[in-house]
């Protein structure tokens, strides 16, 4: 096929292009990501019973702002990732952020704690913290491949981390309405360790789901 | 420095309004990208030790990908590293795929890709005919009636008894699937 005949088809009947259609498609499947994996925690493990004392609010409000700390850095990026030409290796940092506050907070916490340091790490539930998490991410996961299909990323191993972290992260902030562990070390490792986990099997998929 | 103004001043004003849907301006930014991005692979392939007709097929390529993803370029933008970034997308999955040595990849300066013109393009290995028996029914059909007897969508939806959207989508997606298929076929 020659070149010229290849551009004669494309350029025949050019349609207009709708602008930034597939930012709104990327914000609107974070929202149903997010209602999607509420209702997967309602129908598995179901909300925590007796919610309504000041210190599980607290402690559902920190969880809470955890995972709003990455999934709110994660769509700008994603957002950039998915337009050629606009990456950037600064926001990256701005997502361990999120990580590097919980961990550290999380230390203060037991040098300031007296006792039970094994109790705040583990809690009662962490094995169910940590299969509740990426399981509840799976549907905002599969949500966000499609929205990224619909735009042309060019780095795709960190585009899908940076999917699976901000999947990891909707998991995260659905579990938080189950869990009943409230204490800072456990919220640094199991939430963030799943969260990241999220992000490792994001980066393994990613150059195979998000090829075009 | 000079030449990538120059190039941003020409084309990205071209790109705007085949955005709005103006066909001589896509055309004119389609050829003339053909030809820098001709004088980009076949530079990058020589080195590789492969020839021209590799460098049409991964040029024709990218015009595809440039025209399905132009949804994806920010008209806020400027438009050369845009470019770039699908043409060195494809370069790397060409590479990729065809099993090359991924070192071989010189780090080069965005500006590398406008630098140059090379009008004299060969034939690419793919037939448009043999292209198109690879479509479902629907978006050979779409295809035909809008991109190559150049009627309207709204026709090509009367005739064809499609809604005018699901035309839209079949050109869409065929297109897609005949870049799919050329990405196949060079993969001896």
């Amino acid at each position: 096929m020659r070149t010229d005949q290849l551009i004669e088809v494309l350029s025949t009947n050019v349609e207009p292009v709708t602008r930034r259609w597939i930012d709104r498609a990327l914000i609107w499947t974070v929202v149903a990501g997010a209602v999607g994996a509420f209702c997967v925690m309602l129908v598995t493990v179901g909300p925590r019973s007796g919610v309504g004392g000041a210190a599980e609010l607290g402690f559902l409000g920190l969880k809470l702002l955890f995972a709003l700390g990455i999934i709110g850095p994660g769509v700008a990026y994603l957002m950039r990732l998915m337009h050629p030409g606009r990456d950037a290796r600064r926001p990256f940092a701005v997502l361990l952020l999120p990580f590097g506050v919980i961990a550290l907070a999380a230390v203060a916490a037991m040098l300031a704690g007296p006792s039970a340091t094994r109790a705040s790490i583990f809690g009662t539930q962490w094995a169910l913290c940590l299969v509740c998490i990426p399981l509840f991410a799976v549907l905002p996961f599969a949500g966000l491949v499609w929205a990224l299909r619909q735009g042309a990323p060019t780095n795709l191993r960190r585009t899908g981390a940076i999917a699976g972290l901000v999947a990891g992260a909707l998991g995260a902030a659905a579990y938080a309405f189950h869990c009943p562990d409230d204490s800072l070390p456990f919220i640094a490792i199991w939430y963030g360790g799943s969260i990241a986990l999220a992000g490792v099997i994001g980066a393994l998929l990613g150059p195979k789901l998000l090829r075009w | 420095m000079t030449d990538i103004r120059l190039t941003e001043l020409e084309l990205r004003p071209l790109m705007i309004a085949s955005l709005e849907g103006d066909a001589d301006a896509h055309k004119a930014l389609l050829t003339r990208l053909s030809s820098r991005l001709r004088a980009y692979f076949k530079g990058r392939l020589a080195r590789l030790g492969r020839g021209p007709v590799e460098a049409e097929d991964l040029m024709q390529e990218v015009l595809i990908a440039i025209h399905t993803q132009r949804h994806t370029y920010d008209a806020t933008q400027p438009l050369t590293p845009w470019v770039y970034a699908i043409a060195r997308y494809k370069f790397l999955d060409y590479l990729r795929r065809t099993m090359a040595a991924r070192n071989a990849v010189p780090i080069e300066e965005t500006t590398e890709i406008v630098a140059h013109d090379d009008v004299e393009g060969v034939e690419s290995a793919f037939d448009l005919k043999k292209l198109m028996t690879v479509l479902s029914p629907k978006a050979r059909q779409a295809i035909q009636y809008v991109k190559l007897d150049g009627l309207s969508v709204r026709e090509a939806a009367m005739r064809s008894g499609m809604s005018e959207s699901a035309v839209k989508v079949s050109i869409h997606r065929g297109l897609k699937t005949m870049a799919r298929s050329i990405r196949r076929g060079t993969q001896e």
